[in-house]
């Protein structure tokens, strides 16, 4: 298959991009708040920029710098970040059908990029598991406008530093995109039901370390969406 | 950590990351998932959205919040009414981040 035009001049790309750039509102806040968090934590700024660019995942990030402030080992600061990331690995296996037919370059790049919000916006776009010609351009852009509004934020809280209070709860924005993300995910009985039980897991396991509490949720609301989708909620004919 | 523990630390912290968004991704061959394994993670994202956004809500210091007196509430209800009025997910951002900022710089909630 050869493309007949650039990824970045396809139609798709200027939807993936149009389709994240709402949300980019919260990721440009959250990377705002991640660079603060760098340089607060005592990250030199070569350092934490190096970090911004190389890392790219904030809640890794996050959970990393106060590991790496107080002089953890350094195999506990990569066991944690293996954990916070396992959300990572469960939407790695949603990627393959789409994109698992590319050339390995193609796809070490897509995985460098693949940050939460554009598997969420992705598989909004298409919900069939089956490769198309217009999920490329369509993945790119939204990873392209993902990556300039976290990076360009991370650099300016890296840089303002202390000009920026964190108290005021910046953060929150981020929070609310999320929120606004989720209830146009909510399409149906059994995707609200999944909603709530992810929620109540979340809390009530939010005691476990390197937020396991994630990876607790996700189980939850898959096993509770299959039990429904097996007809407990829907009549018969109703099943997909 | 000195600079050079600090850099090695955030090279491994970059490939953990690509290795885990990679996953199932990198590999050459297919790993056979189950078919239900994979109609379940259509819920996986989902999921992943609440379990962040839930205990960011009603959740501080790991405990319940006991008080009605918390800006993130009425940002978290607002934002939904918001979204649910206008479809419009760049207005639901503003208007919680807004309700939010009011309650907090001007009530101290």
């Amino acid at each position: 298959m050869t493309e007949p035009t650039p990824t970045w001049r396809h139609p798709e790309f200027r939807r993936g991009a149009h389709e994240m750039f709402d949300i980019s509102l919260g990721v440009a806040a959250w990377g705002l708040i991640t660079g603060v968090t760098m340089v607060k934590s005592g990250l030199s700024v070569p350092l934490a920029v190096a970090m911004s660019l190389l890392v790219y995942a904030g809640s890794a990030q996050l959970t990393a710098l106060p590991l790496i402030a107080s002089g953890a080992p350094l195999w506990v600061v990569w066991a944690t970040a293996v954990c916070v990331n396992l959300r990572f690995v469960i939407f790695s296996a949603g990627w393959r059908p789409y994109f698992g037919h590319l050339p390995r370059g193609q796809r070490l790049r897509l995985a460098y990029v693949a940050a939460d919000l554009n598997y969420v916006v992705f598989m909004r776009r298409f919900p069939q598991r089956r490769p198309a010609p217009e999920q490329l351009p369509y993945f790119w852009g939204g990873a392209a406008i993902t990556w300039v509004a976290w990076q360009a934020c991370s650099m300016a809280g890296i840089l303002l530093g202390d000009l920026i209070p964190t108290q005021w709860g910046i953060g929150f924005a981020g929070t609310v995109a999320l929120i606004a993300l989720t209830c146009s995910l909510l399409t149906d009985r059994v995707t609200w039901v999944a909603a709530v039980v992810a929620g109540c897991a979340a809390v009530a396991a939010y005691a476990l370390p390197l937020k396991l509490n994630l990876v607790v949720a996700i189980a939850a609301a898959v096993a509770i969406g299959l039990v429904l989708e097996r007809g407990v909620l829907r009549p018969a004919g109703g099943a997909r | 950590m000195s600079g050079l523990e600090t850099l090695l630390a955030i090279a491994g912290l970059a490939l953990i990351t690509l290795l885990t968004r990679g996953f199932f991704l990198l590999p050459e061959r297919e790993w056979p998932l189950p078919k239900w394994l994979h109609q379940g993670l259509h819920y996986a994202p989902l999921a992943a959205l609440v379990a962040v956004v839930v205990p960011e809500v009603v959740m501080t210091q790991g405990e319940l919040i006991a008080t009605w007196r918390d800006a993130r509430l009425y940002a978290a209800a607002a934002a939904v009414a918001w979204f649910y009025w206008r479809r419009n997910i760049l207005g639901t951002i503003v208007v919680g981040t807004a309700v939010m900022l009011a309650l907090r710089l001007g009530l101290g909630w």
